[in-house]
């Protein structure tokens, strides 16, 4: 999509004046809302909404074969779907490189802070492990898609519940849901999007920012304050100064997105609640 | 199914395992507008199927060899989330899905004027967020009001509701447990205003007498969701005329 020069034009002379289109200043986020349990029958779920873009993540727990060099681990599955009714672009298919680039994003921002505790996820060691399909579905794209998602996985993951595996008499396992234990969850992380354009940095741009950007970077915070991932993207660059400065903003904005989630995991939502809300 | 697992669907009272009797719907809310990108969109739970719908078009048709000159192209896909099912799905679009999108396209496309738009298509997404039975049917509804929600002209809403056969009774809008243990699954879709079925199918067996039973007793749920979409595309019209008058 491309928008008009002159919009260009109005998106940095407003920034030169520390403020955007859509009345925020550089460093606020749009309106968030997290609801959590709105799939009952996913074993956890939340939808986040951040200003109009929409991400839905449901989670599968099953069983399966951990991998051959882990055989002591569950394994985690992440996975983003940019279904077409999100985008006019969005097409029909297997995942394009960018919705692969999110999910790998979130992938590792989870594994590197052990975020689920995988080591607890075995039934039989070396033979038997659970499997924790995270499935992200993007349902409407108005820019920053990184944040919405990670915020919907991680709010998910804290609604998991996991089912009892039980050996019937054959030995083959079947998992109970009517005995289902919260999913061991160690640490906390979300994702800031910093994007920078005429040599300003703004958090949370949304599409139509996103189209005149220069650059972006997704700095993962984890709830003990560690950074936990970046991605750089966009043709242009950082300097260090600004990564450092970006850094320091994505630390203090992770604090909000932290109280979102806390928030919402107070009381299970519905689907119908959670699409209408608008933050 | 074999005799030892076979599960009581109706009670002695003539009640089903929800509580419903044999012609009840299950609780149904809709709303439409629910997607910002969509041209049109709506959302449909029944029951604890939930299924989202959007719409976009009519535009441009690439790659160009798939335009009539006569009319617009209507493109379908009926997809389920992963996480929808019991156990997780693939994304991948199932031989089963193939067929859903098909027959749920013919249906739409036999409301939409689509001689009114030549050389473009219209792309018709149904998503299944959560799986309880009868989600072709609730995908349907949400379709057709996702069409008339993009404001493109069509004939007729489609209503739909799948008739089941359980325990030798014809029950009304079938749940997933009572649909995985049936004797029959009917699911129907109508331009009610026209009294035309645009989607039929049997999976299961029933005599004919059962079939022109069934075939009314869907057309009786058919009119009930018929009134609901239509309640539903009244009620954003009344709201957003209501906010206009404010602002003016």
């Amino acid at each position: 999509m491309l928008i008009p020069k002159i919009k260009k034009k109005s998106i940095l002379s407003m920034l030169e004046k520390d403020l955007r289109l859509d009345g925020r200043s550089p460093n606020q986020y749009r309106d968030i809302s997290v609801h959590v349990g709105v799939i009952e029958k996913a074993e956890g779920s939340a939808l986040a909404k951040i200003g109009n873009t929409v991400a839905l993540v449901g989670i599968k727990v099953g069983v399966g074969t951990p991998f051959p060099d882990l055989p002591d681990q569950g394994v985690l599955a992440v996975n983003a779907e940019f279904v077409p009714l999100a985008f006019p672009t969005f097409e029909p298919g297997p995942p394009d490189e960018n919705a692969v680039e999110l999910a790998r994003i979130i992938d590792r921002s989870l594994r590197e802070l052990d975020v689920v505790d995988l080591k607890k996820m075995t039934i039989i060691p070396g033979e038997k492990v659970y499997i924790i399909w995270l499935d992200i579905y993007v349902l409407d794209h108005d820019g920053n898609l990184t944040d919405a998602c990670m915020l919907a996985s991680m709010a998910a993951l804290l609604n998991t519940k996991v089912p009892k595996a039980e050996a019937d008499d054959r030995g083959f396992i079947k998992l109970n849901k009517d005995e289902a234990t919260p999913l061991l969850v160690n640490r906390r992380v979300v994702i800031v999007s910093i994007g920078k354009v005429g040599g300003k940095l703004i958090v949370d741009p949304n599409l139509e920012e996103e189209q005149v950007l220069e650059a972006k970077l997704s700095i993962s915070i984890g709830d003990n304050g560690v950074v936990a991932g970046m991605q750089k993207t966009g043709l242009s660059s950082f300097t260090q100064e600004e990564v450092e400065k970006a850094v320091e903003i994505a630390s203090d904005k992770s604090k909000e997105l932290f109280a979102v989630i806390d928030e919402a995991l107070k009381k299970p939502s519905s689907l119908w609640e959670a699409l209408r809300d608008n933050g | 199914m074999s005799s030892e697992d076979k599960i009581v669907l109706i009670d002695e009272k003539g009640r089903r395992i929800d509580g419903r009797g044999p012609e009840d719907l299950r609780p149904i809310r809709m709303e439409i507008g629910v997607l910002k990108n969509a041209d049109g969109s709506a959302y449909v739970e029944q029951g604890g199927t939930k299924v989202i719908a959007a719409v976009y078009g009519p535009r441009e048709v690439h790659p160009r060899h798939l335009a009539f000159p006569d009319r617009a192209a209507i493109r379908c896909r009926y997809h389920m989330a992963p996480f929808s099912t019991s156990e997780r799905k693939s994304p991948a679009p199932s031989r089963r899905e193939i067929e859903l999108s098909k027959v749920i396209r013919e249906a739409l496309e036999s409301v939409v004027f689509t001689q009114l738009y030549p050389r473009t298509v219209i792309d018709i997404f149904i998503e299944v967020l959560q799986a309880d039975g009868g989600t072709r049917c609730a995908g349907l509804t949400a379709a057709s009001l996702a069409l008339a929600d993009a404001g493109i002209p069509i004939r007729d809403l489609i209503a739909a509701v799948a008739v089941g056969k359980i325990d030798g009774v014809l029950v009304l809008d079938i749940n997933e447990t009572e649909d995985e243990h049936c004797e029959a699954d009917m699911p129907m879709a109508m331009a009610p205003s026209f009294n035309e079925i645009v989607l039929l199918q049997l999976n299961g067996v029933l005599s004919p007498e059962e079939t022109s039973k069934a075939i009314e007793l869907g057309k009786k749920g058919i009119m009930k969701i018929y009134e609901l979409q239509k309640e539903t595309l009244k009620k954003k019209y009344e709201l957003s005329t209501r906010r206009s008058q404010v602002v003016t």
